[in-house]
């Protein structure tokens, strides 16, 4: 008797789920998924959402001295529908929830979001003693970088968007959604 | 106007206020809740004080009664006053609008209502302001509790 047969009697419920290998993983797909990786990481266009003083440092990010063009971020949108990454710089209370909520539903996929701050991340200043504030931005939405300090520098910014790049690079957008969906009839 | 000028002036209007001598940065009037209304129509509206602008309105708890303060300057002479009012009962403190006499403190006296829970009598408008509709409670009073958000220590 093997091992597997001893662990799993026959009869039994199987106890994952089968995942059908897909056509992912062939050579194109993975060049298709670096270009494609390449091209989001590099055209990052975040929306133009401040609610305290981080945004100071974000403007600092994006102007002339630290200017976070450089790193393809420079197209900062005055509208949801054309952004693809959030940064939630400051402090979210429990009226703005909803609204950030629903500026993150307006934006288009593939989206992103970087907390910027102690209050972003956990209320920070206001985590002990606050009736109105959310503790953490990810109570509302989920994030994908998470940049400390209050406010963090614009270098620790950069360096934020340069980790959601990093993260943007190492992801699947072809296999990302409907893999075992249309799995039948190919992508 | 000098401080000094102001304490004979508004001895000599109304007897019944109250002008600790103390160091502070602006004269300080404390004037019986019944009065508020009459004082601050005086001020305003005589040619010598003519306190016509209302730069701050605000409220603090204190462990026997709420205080109501209101800063109160002269555009035309440059002068400032606080007038500060007792507000002695905790469970339902009340005092009159001055919202007629300054715009100013419509919207602070529903900032007030809204964190203090002090009722204006005769405010037009009177709805949180801040906080939703549907909130219970007014936060910055000193026995509000919120075991849910508010992390004792």
């Amino acid at each position: 008797m093997g091992e597997l047969e001893t662990k799993y009697k026959k009869g039994a419920e199987f106890p994952g789920q089968v995942m059908p290998a897909g056509n992912g993983g062939n050579i194109l797909v993975t060049k298709i998924d670096e270009l494609i990786n390449w091209s989001r990481a590099n055209s990052l266009w975040p929306l133009t959402f401040a609610t305290s003083c981080c945004a100071i440092e974000m403007m600092a990010t994006g102007a002339s001295k630290h200017d976070w063009s450089r790193f393809g971020t420079e197209v900062a949108r005055a509208s949801a529908r054309q952004a693809d990454l959030i940064i939630i710089a400051g402090t979210i209370v429990n009226k703005m929830a909803p609204v950030l909520k629903r500026l993150y539903d307006q934006m288009a996929e593939p989206k992103y979001v970087i907390a910027m701050g102690a209050c972003a991340i956990s209320g920070g200043p206001f985590y002990y003693n606050s009736y109105s504030v959310v503790k953490g931005a990810d109570h509302v939405i989920p994030v994908d970088v998470y940049v400390p300090g209050c406010p963090p520098r614009p270098e620790a910014l950069l360096h934020g968007i340069m980790q959601l790049q990093e993260k943007i690079k190492k992801s699947k957008p072809i296999l990302r959604r409907g893999a075992i969906e249309k799995f039948e009839e190919g992508f | 106007m000098t401080n000094e000028e102001f304490i004979t002036i508004i001895r000599n209007w109304f007897p019944d206020v109250e002008i600790p001598e103390e160091d502070s940065q602006f004269l300080n009037v404390f004037v019986p809740k019944e009065k508020i209304l009459e004082v601050a129509q005086k001020l305003r509206n005589d040619e010598v004080t003519k306190l016509d602008y209302m730069f701050n309105l605000t409220c603090v708890d204190w462990p026997e009664h709420f205080q109501m303060i209101y800063h109160l300057k002269s555009s035309e002479h440059g002068h400032m006053l606080v007038l500060k009012v007792k507000l002695e009962n905790k469970e339902n403190p009340e005092i009159e609008t001055l919202c007629h006499l300054y715009r100013t403190a419509e919207l602070h006296e529903r900032e007030v209502y809204d964190l203090f829970g002090i009722k204006f009598i005769n405010h037009p408008d009177l709805r949180r302001l801040l906080l939703e509709d549907d909130w219970i409670g007014h936060p910055l009073r000193k026995d509000y509790v919120d075991e849910i958000n508010i992390v004792s220590l």
